[in-house]
């Protein structure tokens, strides 16, 4: 009896469904789906201990057995990513009660919301490749109407980019799972993964992994695939911006860090060689990026980028530092970006502009918003005691074990660069003078603080307690680095 | 314009209904033949279509007073009620129970729980294609 | 079979390739229409034709065909007529807000809002 399992899929399914009974209610709206929130916190808690105490646990939906049916796979890495995903949608809802404003909230603003976690939730937890296919689709829906709910010129512009680019990338994973399917003949993750182990990994099956690492890359906005990150983001509304930068890019590179070490660890000459080398150049893209613009959304947006190709560095190293750190900067990042995206919000409210040059001396009006993305910022660049470091030693530990060096000075260089990008934004944005323009008064800055606060508080106690963290970070990584434990709780009857 | 389509309007008063019972018929029977919730659904959703196409909105609105968002939820919700049901009879989620009855006209007959998942499905898709045809049909 | 298969989905990446690739949004709908199309077909193909058996039936059936493509084509379908609905209203909505339903026009950046 493993439904728990499922629970923090079907919680914001059943709160998405029924908040629309309630469309031109707003208040109750808000009140369930706060409620919700909060369960689907303690879930995720009691998750994330059951597993600790239990090992991995597999639901096999309707009874079917594993390598036939579909199954839900809850393993410690998808249930931190899932505890991190309720922790950031918490605080992400509690912005958007003050922060996206009634218009939004009648067409069904807190629905969707829902349905993006039920489909965010659904790729961590599934341990099967089409079911994967099929969250990806319930996120991206629920992510295209989030992106043009309000129907602003510009939003309606980049959501027709956004959605033929991800139309694109959903036809190619269909295909990419054809051809696996043809290959292997299966769909359970834990059995391709036996069958291409047995099979030792023939030449078709690198082409199917590059296969995978493009239609995961064109999601995670890995190099060459990025392109359509910056200008679809930038349209959308800072609530929406914080939850797709936490989690939609993250989601791609949680299914690149499951396949690449579940399904095609055989041969990594070419596969993780070409990961590691995309992820450099998405690093060095996205510094670029970060500090070319004078414009607060635009720096954090490139910051995604950059992230994401430190994270799949990490992958790309296929040690279990390389592996613990990325785990650790995942999470790490989750929390940070949608701190960093709610915090540039207020900003923007504050001051009525998202250009750096028209802002400055907010440190003089709100000094609370002012310290506190300074904490957030010291925490992102990875400033020793904070939550960024942690990940970071490990992923360079693990560079240094397998000989990358090009790669650690990249991450190097990059963790200072980031520092200077976002403490630009700092420098600009809080000290100065308060002539260039009025502070808006009527904003309820205290209000859309609250959460932000919570988030960076997190993060901070994420850096420092990392001792304590640290033990469940290791049990994430052990199936990573041998596939064959998750395997083996899988398919239990055979193994 | 005031076009003349009294033959189309004519056969529809007809034909709805017979597509109706139909998609009703292929819904029911989507167990042990072809057919199910969604096809039922998307032929449903025809016949009212084929309403609107002869009649006009209100027309259509005034004969079928149905809200198809709050159509989509229930349907959603009776699905997603079907697969949380199974945890009241401690089985995995969606497992799929099915009994035989000997109901008073029909004779032997079988029974299924997933009929309740592909009802929701019925009403989701019947209650989508709606939405999206009044959506671009109302601003016209 | 297969190899007619295979000219068939070819085509239709093709075609849809060329569609995506012109400036009408209509025209690119089309065009993700026909490439999903081509990716259930392909779904069906690499399942493996067979004709003249059922799906598994029981545990002795001689010959039976493997009912899962179907199953993913149906999901898959289900999704690409979700997602294209939408597209299509959007590209309607957009036509009617921004007057053109040209991509060059549809190009920019946030300095011409």
């Amino acid at each position: 009896m493993n439904n728990i399992v499922f629970l923090p899929v079907l919680l914001p399914l059943l709160t998405g469904v029924i908040l629309i009974f309630f469309a031109r209610k707003t208040g109750i709206q808000k009140g369930i789906s706060f409620l919700s929130s909060l369960c689907g916190m303690a879930v995720a808690l009691y998750l994330v201990h059951y597993i600790s105490n239990n090992g991995i646990k597999v639901l096999e939906v309707g009874s079917w057995k594993a390598p036939f049916g579909i199954v839900i796979v809850a393993d410690m890495l998808a249930s931190l990513l899932v505890l991190t995903t309720s922790l950031v949608g918490f605080a992400v809802l509690l912005y958007s009660f003050r922060g996206i404003g009634k218009e939004r909230e009648k067409f069904y603003y807190y629905s969707i919301f829902q349905f993006l976690l039920v489909g965010v939730n659904g790729a961590f937890l599934t341990g099967d490749i089409f079911n994967l296919f099929v969250f990806f689709e319930v996120m991206l829906m629920s992510s295209y109407v989030l992106l043009v709910l309000g129907g602003t010129k510009g939003q309606l512009r980049e959501s027709l980019k956004y959605i033929l680019v991800n139309v694109i990338s959903s036809a190619f994973f269909v295909i990419t799972v054809a051809y696996l399917y043809s290959v292997v003949g299966t769909l359970n993750m834990a059995d391709i993964g036996r069958r291409i182990g047995e099979a030792g990994q023939p030449g078709i099956i690198t082409v199917i992994a590059v296969m995978f690492l493009i239609v995961f890359g064109l999601k995670g906005a890995i190099f060459p695939l990025f392109y359509w990150l910056p200008g679809s983001y930038f349209a959308a509304p800072i609530p929406v911006l914080a939850l797709f930068g936490a989690l939609l890019t993250k989601v791609g590179i949680y299914s690149i860090l499951r396949t690449y070490t579940l399904m095609f660890p055989h041969q990594q000459g070419y596969t993780h060689e070409l990961l590691g080398i995309l992820s450099i150049l998405t690093i060095i893209v996205g510094v670029i990026g970060a500090i070319a613009y004078w414009d607060v959304k635009k720096i954090i947006i490139y910051n995604i980028v950059i992230a994401v190709g430190v994270i799949a560095f990490g992958i790309s190293l296929m040690n279990q530092d390389g592996l613990a750190g990325s785990l650790f900067y995942l999470i790490h990042d989750m929390i940070i970006k949608a701190a960093l995206f709610l915090l540039a919000g207020i900003m923007m409210k504050v001051t009525g502009s998202s250009s750096l040059r028209e802002m400055g001396g907010l440190i003089r009006t709100n000094p609370g918003l002012g310290w506190t993305f300074f904490l957030a910022a010291i925490s992102l660049a990875g400033i020793p005691p904070f939550s960024g470091f942690s990940g970071k030693l490990l992923i360079l530990q693990g560079a240094a074990e397998k000989g990358a060096f090009i790669g650690m000075a990249v991450v190097l260089i990059s963790s200072l660069l980031v520092l200077y990008s976002i403490m630009r934004i700092f420098i600009y944005g809080f000290w100065g003078n308060v002539t260039s323009y009025t502070p808006a008064s009527s904003v309820p800055v205290t209000k859309l603080l609250t959460p932000a606060v919570i988030l960076v508080a997190v993060s901070v106690l994420y850096g420092i307690g990392t001792e304590f963290v640290y033990p469940f970070i290791i049990q994430g990584t052990e199936p990573l680095v041998d596939p064959q434990i998750y395997i083996d709780a899988v398919l239990k009857e055979e193994g | 314009m005031k076009t003349n389509d009294l033959i189309l309007q004519t056969v529809t008063k007809v034909c709805a209904f017979v597509i109706i019972l139909f998609s009703i018929s292929i819904f029911l029977g989507g167990h042990y033949s072809p057919g199910g919730g969604f096809v039922g659904g998307l032929m449903t959703s025809c016949a009212i279509v084929l309403l609107l196409l002869a009649y006009d909105l209100k027309t259509v609105a005034a004969l079928l007073p149905i809200d198809y968002k709050i159509m989509i939820a229930c349907g959603l919700l009776i699905s997603a009620s079907t697969v949380a049901g199974s945890w009241l009879f401690h089985a995995p989620l969606m497992t799929h129970a099915y009994s035989y009855f000997n109901l008073p006209i029909l004779g032997k007959t079988s029974l299924h729980t997933a009929v309740l998942f592909d009802l929701g499905v019925y009403l989701v898709v019947i209650g989508v294609t709606m939405t999206i045809i009044q959506t671009i049909g109302e601003s016209e | 079979m297969e190899i007619l298969m295979a000219i068939v989905i070819g085509i239709l990446f093709t075609t849809a390739t060329y569609l995506m690739l012109s400036k009408s949004i209509l025209r690119i709908i089309v065009g993700t229409g026909l490439l999903s199309h081509g990716a259930h077909l392909l779904i069906l193909t690499m399942g493996g034709l067979k004709r003249g058996a059922v799906p598994l039936l029981g545990e002795h059936a001689e010959a039976y065909v493997d009912p899962l493509p179907q199953a993913l084509i149906l999901t898959a379908i289900v999704i690409s007529f979700g997602v294209t609905s939408l597209f299509l209203v959007l590209a309607y909505r957009t036509y009617q807000e921004l007057g053109t339903d040209n991509m060059d026009h549809l190009r920019g950046n946030e300095a011409n809002e």
